[in-house]
């Protein structure tokens, strides 16, 4: 059986998750190895929250936000943005294979966009393989 | 322990066609905590929604789970249910398995194990929720309309009419916008100012309007129910109440400026009202035209100013407006058809765009109603070029709507007025609107030529200097044409303001592909937005006709006033608060809040969250290094606990 990678999203509600939706509105169609959580802004994410879901087996994990200066919190995804690039540094350091993170600023309107980021990034993770690094094996 | 109730959405066949719903609902019996699982076709419809009631009765259940389409969608409606039935509405989740499971896929497998993972996630985080209470807040009772063009004209006076307090922000110096630019409107032809100018003297008179011309909108802070927002009002250097009117000043004026709106067909003076009906009547001067400003003498207008008006010290100055509600009308503009090089608009005289021609039309503007080119001459053949930048993937996919008909407008008014051949060059004919195919074939019988092809170039005449060409595909007959005419009329794309973005990030707005505003639900919210308590009417969301624009100006009134009609209203209990035990005091929360939520305690020596002021982003959350800050409903807890649920399958 060909290796079928489970990747965790993280979309803040008001333009990924949005954006996600209107994907499924126009009957996008993209693999179904993603499982998003809403968040209200990529600003409420912890970097524990990403080493928590690799730890859990996650093969990939994809972060969603408003486009910089658009976030509906004003500034919020600014600090996202800084607090991820230094997360992606240290999961690289750490042994990580650079792949395997990755954040993506989708609007509201590009249903598009996702579907395409989706599939990419699946495609990339399934090339990868399995994610060992971090996984804690029950 | 709690007693978890599932309920999946077949949605019709919408989920049900790619997630096998009564295996997910027995997939959801199996997990921890759950005491009943249910499939049932409409979850949202009466029958669905008492069938969640009485399980809830009859199995004491203390949360619910949703299975069905986006909580975008549908969560309101769910949450309703909880509450009508006792149970506090945030022990509600809902599973989105059609956005994002079903209409994604065509693999039931596929559609199924995904379903199954996010219910997994759903049934973990379900368990650590905990009841909120909603705040309540005072609502403010006032609106402000953005956009004072028909469709803020029509917002503003029926929520005066209602008793209610409105401002209407107006960038240029008089309110009116497009639509005071035109003579005559489709498809019945009366005439624009007759039907216009009325409602816009009400709005000079309506004791519950205040109009701000000449004003911008530069900060919004605040939220639904309690908007304070600061609007600049530009320097105008007349002082308005002073200002009589008179426009004795306008006379003695030597400076000139283009006339914005004559659409730069002519001069104006420096100190002006745009067009003899403008509201309000008082002038205002433009820096860059004005002698004083340029060369520091002049100042012939203080000197025929009886009422010691003129100001030429006047700055800009900032007028703070509370409100409950927003109504964005800020229109549009044409797309600039210059880049097209093709169509020679800005290089060959005799091409016009849309705009223009409707001011030639106008007997208040550059030519007193006259058809005439630049040369003074009147045109004898005139073509009109539909589609100019519209429904064209190069540049706009959208149609534009009202180019047919204001093309087929143009026709009739230019056999009205002159005695030229008129040809149009159409893709396809879009007449559909109350009296718009009649009023296409009225213009057939007026001796009206149309080409059925879109018009690919215009060139200057080879044989006859001046004239120019017009080249394109018939594609009826299949040949390609030539036609040598006079005037050629461009019916450019209409497109967002150029400053549509600008305004989107001050109100937290989406804008769609093309940058128009973007719509709650493109069906059943059309006219408000993800921003609670800003709604949008007319052109803006995206192009319309007058009789549409109007009807938006009426719902948007109405969403508007259901937010300002009430006293009190609640808020959504999804805010931050600190845990005075565990803060260390480090001030990372104040520092980062962009809202000013935070502030520090010296005596406590912690932090403490206004709730007033947080709007629940859950930023300081994740920058507090002692995990004191709980931002409720999505607790570190709730999250982790969700992704170990959806990692499980
Ligand atoms: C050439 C042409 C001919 C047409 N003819 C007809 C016709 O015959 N019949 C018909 O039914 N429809 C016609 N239409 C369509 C019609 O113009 C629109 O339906 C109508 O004007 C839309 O009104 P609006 O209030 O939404 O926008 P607008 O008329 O564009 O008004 C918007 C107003 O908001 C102001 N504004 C913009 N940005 C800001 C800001 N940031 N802050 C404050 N104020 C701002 C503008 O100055 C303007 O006053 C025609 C359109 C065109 C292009
Ligand atoms: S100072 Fe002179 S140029 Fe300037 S507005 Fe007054 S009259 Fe016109
Ligand atoms: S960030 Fe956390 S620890 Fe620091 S002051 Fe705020 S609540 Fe206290
Ligand atoms: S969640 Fe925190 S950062 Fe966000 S608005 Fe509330 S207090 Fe400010
Ligand atoms: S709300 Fe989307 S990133 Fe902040």
């Amino acid at each position: 059986m060909s290796f079928e990678p489970k990747i965790l999203g993280i979309a803040c509600n008001w333009c990924t998750y949005t954006g996600a939706d209107l994907a499924g509105t126009t009957r996008l169609q993209y693999p179904q190895n993603l499982r998003v959580v809403r968040v209200m802004c990529s600003s409420r994410i912890n970097p524990s929250f990403i080493f928590r879901a690799f730890q859990l087996g996650a093969d990939g994990v994809l972060i969603g936000g408003c486009h910089p200066g658009d976030c509906h919190y004003n500034t919020g995804n600014l600090y996202a943005r800084r607090r991820l690039a230094v997360t992606k540094k240290i999961l690289e350091f750490s042994g990580l294979e650079p792949g395997r993170f990755r954040v993506e600023w989708i609007s509201a309107s590009e249903g598009n966009k996702f579907a395409e980021v989706v599939t990419e990034f699946t495609a990339q993770i399934k090339s990868l393989g399995p994610q060992t690094k971090f996984k804690i094996s029950q | 322990m709690s007693r978890i109730g599932v309920f999946v959405c077949h949605c019709g066949l919408n989920i049900a066609k790619t997630v096998r719903v009564s295996e997910l609902a027995e997939f959801a019996a199996t997990l921890p905590d759950v005491v009943v699982a249910k499939d049932y076709k409409f979850m949202c419809s009466t029958p669905g929604q008492e069938m969640i009631v009485n399980d809830i009765k009859q199995h004491k259940l203390d949360r619910i789970i949703v299975t069905a389409c986006s909580p975008l969608m549908h969560e309101q409606t769910f949450r309703k249910v909880l509450t009508a039935s006792g149970l506090n509405q945030y022990l509600l989740t809902i599973v989105n398995i059609r956005e994002q499971v079903s209409w994604v896929t065509h693999d039931i497998e596929e559609g199924t194990a995904k379903a199954k993972a996010l219910l997994n996630g759903a049934v973990y985080r379900s368990r650590l929720l905990v009841p909120l209470t909603s705040r309540v807040i005072d609502v403010n009772p006032n609106v402000m309309v953005v956009g004072g063009g028909i469709a803020g004209i029509q917002a503003a006076l029926e929520l005066a009419n209602t008793g209610k307090k409105v401002y209407l922000v107006e960038k240029n110096s008089t309110i009116g916008g497009h639509m005071a630019q035109f003579d005559k409107t489709f498809p019945t032809l009366d005439c624009s100012a007759c039907i216009l100018t009325p409602k816009m003297d009400a709005v000079l008179q309506h004791k519950n309007i205040t109009m701000m011309t000449s004003c911008e909108v530069s900060e919004v802070k605040g939220f639904v129910g309690n908007f304070d927002i600061t609007v600049r009002q530009k320097a105008r250097y007349v002082d308005h109440s002073k200002c009589n009117a008179c426009l004795a000043c306008t006379e003695k004026c030597p400076g000139k400026g283009i006339s914005e709106w004559d659409e730069s067909l002519v001069k104006r003076k420096a100190i002006y009202i745009p067009f003899p009906q403008a509201v309000p009547q008082k002038p205002i001067i433009d820096k860059e035209s004005c002698t004083f400003f340029k060369k520091g003498k002049c100042r012939l207008c203080e000197k025929a100013c009886e009422q010691k008006a003129i100001d030429f010290e006047q700055q800009d100055t900032f007028v703070q407006v509370k409100v409950g509600a927003v109504i964005l009308a800020t229109g549009f503009d044409l797309m600039d058809t210059k880049p097209l090089v093709q169509y020679g608009y800005g290089k060959y005289p005799g091409v016009y765009n849309a705009l223009e021609v409707e001011r030639l039309f106008n007997s208040a503007g550059p030519t007193g109603g006259k058809v005439t080119l630049r040369d003074g001459s009147e045109p004898k053949s005139i073509a009109i070029l539909h589609c100019i930048g519209s429904r064209d993937k190069n540049n706009h996919e959208h149609c534009s709507r009202v180019c047919c008909m204001y093309s087929l407008k143009f026709a009739h008014l230019f056999k009205e007025k002159t005695s030229a051949d008129v040809y149009h060059f159409y893709i396809d004919m879009r007449a559909a609107g109350k009296g718009y195919e009649e009023f296409y074939n009225r213009i057939i019988e007026e001796d009206v030529k149309f080409i059925r092809g879109k018009g690919a170039r215009v060139a200057q005449s080879a044989d006859e200097p001046g004239r120019l060409v017009v080249e394109a595909e018939d594609t009826i007959t299949g040949k390609f044409i030539k036609l040598p005419v006079d005037m050629v009329v461009l019916s450019p794309a209409i497109v967002p303001r150029a400053d549509a973005r600008d305004i989107a990030r001050l109100f937290n707005l989406s804008t769609d592909k093309q940058g128009f505003f973007m719509e709650r639900h493109p069906k059943l919210a059309p006219l408000s937005t993800m921003s609670e308590g800003i709604f949008i009417a007319g052109v803006c969301q995206s192009p319309k006709d007058i009789p549409d624009t109007v009807a938006q100006a009426y719902g948007a009134a109405a969403e508007a006033l259901t937010i300002v009609v009430r006293d009190k209203m609640e808020l959504e209990a999804t805010t931050a608060m600190v845990n005075p035990a565990s803060c260390c005091g480090c001030q990372n929360c104040v520092r980062v809040c962009p809202y000013g939520a935070p502030s520090y305690n010296a005596e406590k020596k912690v932090s403490e969250i206004n709730e007033a002021l947080c709007k629940g982003c859950g930023l300081c959350a994740s920058v507090c290094p002692s995990s004191a800050i709980i931002a409720r409903h999505f607790t570190n807890d709730q999250v982790l606990a969700e992704m170990e649920g959806l990692m499980e399958f």
